[in-house]
């Protein structure tokens, strides 16, 4: 079917039958979600329609669902019939941060062809109703700026049934803002006590906990504590206990964690997530736990802790593998622990590798600290500086065209007198990737000055040919 | 026969003396720099291993640390296994690296957004054991932080490189304050070794040992680190600028 026919999903309700999904090409031509199926096909002649599908998306959404709880967040749940309520708690820190861990999950799912919209707030009812409500892709609401994100938004993102909605229109009821002003004992005799409540949720004066998905393939063990406990070396016994029981389940059947979640419900009904991610399947229970408690202070006990459940979220096949003693001396370090201990705390972990290219900045890329070993290095042999600088810096330059080095620069307002220099060096750019570098030319040149101080210096085009570049002066790094 | 005796004497209290600093047999050993004039001037006859050294820039050095990444880098390069790079600030190029003997493998980076999570992290790679070294870029370097490095690295026997860098150049006054570290130096640029051509020879750096425990300061003029991240000992540059006038200003 191509893409630029009109589609849309129809559902029924009673002898009704009407829009219930419209796919961008189906906005464009003018039809809007609610409207009869009819009408829409008045509007457009051979229209593409789908029957709804309710179970099909149900599932749909949980095996979505499930997705984002292995790879994002202990604490996942599906939220209503079309949205996914994460809590980033305690998560967030392996991804970056919030806004971060936002932007790569819409990201991630854009690039599996779905439309996608976040936000992030600090309740669950006022994150979904932003979710529902902006234009924006991601947002993410300060702490502390709930009240004035919500304050403006219509009452129909309150998660209210249908005819109380209609109800407080009505009563000319439009905002958030508005509702949250009346007085609560009459809305409360006309409308029963959900408004109050909602409203309450909304603005974080009543707990909404979430209720995390789980699904049977999970290893979780759990421990339940007669008496609430609180205490941190207490909290770290029962995680080391918690991490064997874990370990010997995970060994009968073959796998590795390489995410888990230790979730501490409290006495007062909320709970609370640590999630430790690792590089490799482990199955060492004092590895597991070492991370864990590694980030024991984050945890708030508050009036006790009555309950901790240690899950496998996402397990892998690990092998057992015999280790072959040698009389060697030399032993490759496996530094996959360490690893993880430091990307657990939030830490960007990361080894260079040499990327085919003669521009400086390209010439280097990021992989994971675990990847195997490349045994690639650079291959220009010529001086490179120690320091690059992330954006070259202009400087002031005396120079003789085209292809001396500079006689005199300031840099930072000190001015330098050049006793030695080498170059150029000529660096083309690379048009086969940027079309619009076609003619673009650098060419380096290491310039050494009074006090014996080296630097790399460019000049942006050859110093004939203006279609080259600029013709400017650029410092670019500096020598040791 | 006393005389015996009395060496005796002292050898078991030198043997005590050794054990309550915490350098058991397993951490004596030390990298040499493979210079002869280096190497005696530092006790074992090269840097220990299981210790902490810092390493600063001089001049506009204390600000871009340059040549102190160039020489820890040599240092990390001759020494066998991975080495843990902790900074905050990444605009370390690894092609200069790898030309000072450290290939890319074996680097792992560690980027942190504050000091402390550099320190942290600094630790547990020490306490780790199985790196060859670990190097981190700092500001400040406070006595109890580097306090508790040093008794990470006679832990485990790695060695500790700590890169000082400053944001202004005046702040490097800082360096004179005194840290748990066993050696202390400072690495500024030097001209370039002449060549009979137009053009910039093998780098050069006065290289001072400003500390060294149980040991003598000393300053060296050498040469840059090579590919496999030996340093040599360059002649004393007859017509070499004056270099009073920087260093003047940094009493430390």
């Amino acid at each position: 079917m191509p893409a630029d026919q009109p589609l849309v999903v129809i559902s029924r309700s009673g002898a009704r039958r009407w829009v219930s999904a419209i796919d961008r090409a189906a906005r464009d031509v003018g039809l809007r979600v609610g409207m009869p199926a009819s009408k829409a096909q008045a509007i457009i002649a051979n229209l593409t329609m789908i029957d709804a599908d309710p179970a099909a998306d149900a599932a749909a959404l949980e095996r979505l669902a499930l997705w984002v709880l292995r790879q994002y967040s202990p604490v996942v749940a599906v939220d209503g019939t079309d949205g996914i309520v994460i809590d980033t708690q305690g998560a967030d820190h392996l991804r970056g941060g919030e806004t971060m861990m936002v932007s790569g999950l819409v990201n991630s799912l854009r690039g599996r062809g779905l439309t996608a919209r976040a936000a992030v707030a600090d309740t669950w009812g006022a994150a979904h109703a932003l979710t529902r409500l902006t234009e924006a892709g991601t947002t993410v609401v300060p702490v502390g700026g709930l009240s004035k994100a919500v304050v403006g938004l219509p009452i129909h993102c309150l998660r209210l049934p249908a005819d109380t909605i209609q109800g407080l229109r009505v009563l000319g009821v439009e905002t958030v803002g508005e509702l949250s002003a009346m007085p609560r004992a009459p809305l409360t005799l006309r409308f029963g006590p959900e408004v109050a409540r909602r409203l309450d949720q909304l603005f974080g004066r009543v707990a909404e906990p979430i209720e995390p998905l789980r699904t049977p393939e999970l290893v979780a063990v759990s421990r339940d504590f007669q008496e609430p406990i609180g205490a941190a070396e207490t909290i770290q016994k029962y995680v080391h206990r918690l991490a064997r029981q874990l370990s010997a389940e995970l060994e009968g059947r073959g796998l590795g964690v390489r995410r888990s979640d230790l979730v501490i419900h409290r006495v007062d009904n909320t709970r609370q997530c640590l999630r430790a991610g690792l590089a490799k399947p482990v199955r060492d229970p004092a590895r597991l736990a070492k991370l864990l408690c590694d980030r024991i202070e984050q945890i708030d006990p508050g009036f006790g802790i009555e309950k901790m459940v240690l899950v496998a979220v996402m397990a892998e096949p690990l092998q057992e593998r015999q280790t072959t003693a040698s009389l060697m001396e030399e032993q490759v370090v496996d530094v996959t622990p360490l690893v993880d201990i430091l990307g657990n705390r939030g830490q960007r972990l990361y080894r260079m590798t040499p990327v085919a290219s003669d521009v400086p900045e390209r010439s280097v890329t990021r992989i994971a600290p675990t990847a195997a070993a490349t045994g690639a290095d650079w291959a220009a042999r010529w001086p490179r500086p120690s320091r690059l600088m992330a954006r070259p810096e202009a400087i002031e330059v005396v120079a003789l065209l085209p292809d001396q080095p500079p006689a005199v620069f300031t840099w930072r307002g000190k001015r330098r007198r050049v006793k030695r220099a080498d170059g150029p060096e000529r660096i083309f750019g690379e048009w086969w990737t940027r079309p619009r570098e076609m003619q673009a030319v650098r060419d380096y040149f290491i310039v050494e000055d009074e006090q014996g101080e080296r630097y790399w210096v460019y000049r942006a085009g050859d110093g004939i040919d203006p279609q080259t570049g600029s013709h400017r002066w650029f410092i670019h790094g500096v020598f040791g | 026969m006393s005389r015996v005796h009395n060496s005796r004497v002292i050898d078991e209290l030198r043997d005590r003396i050794a054990g309550l600093e915490g350098r058991g047999s397993k951490n004596a050993a030390v990298l040499p720099f493979g210079v002869r004039q280096i190497d005696e001037r530092l006790p074992g006859g090269g840097l220990a291993y299981g210790a902490l050294h810092e390493i600063a820039g001089g001049g506009t050095g204390t600000v871009d640390g340059a040549a102190a990444a160039l020489f820890a880098a040599g240092i990390a390069a001759r020494a066998n296994g991975k080495v843990l790079w902790c900074l905050t600030r990444p605009d370390l190029f690894a092609p200069a690296l790898s030309q000072a003997g450290l290939h890319p493998d074996r680097v792992i980076y560690c980027q942190a957004d504050k000091e402390e999570d550099v320190l942290a992290s600094m630790e547990e790679g020490l306490s780790f054991g199985g790196l060859a070294a670990v190097v981190g870029e700092l500001v400040r370097l406070p006595m109890t932080a580097s306090r508790r490095l040093q008794l990470a690295a006679e832990k485990t026997g790695t060695i500790g490189l700590v890169v000082r860098r400053w944001r202004r150049q005046t702040e490097a006054s800082d360096y004179g304050n005194p840290t748990a570290s066993s050696t202390r130096w400072r690495v500024s640029v030097l001209p370039s070794e002449p060549l009979p051509v137009a053009g910039v020879g093998r780098a050069r750096w006065l290289a001072e040992l400003m500390r060294v425990k149980a040991g003598e300061c000393a300053e060296y003029e050498i040469g840059a680190c090579d590919a496999k991240g030996c340093v040599c000992l360059l002649p004393v540059s007859a017509n070499g600028p004056d270099q009073t006038s920087w260093r003047g200003n940094h009493a430390g």
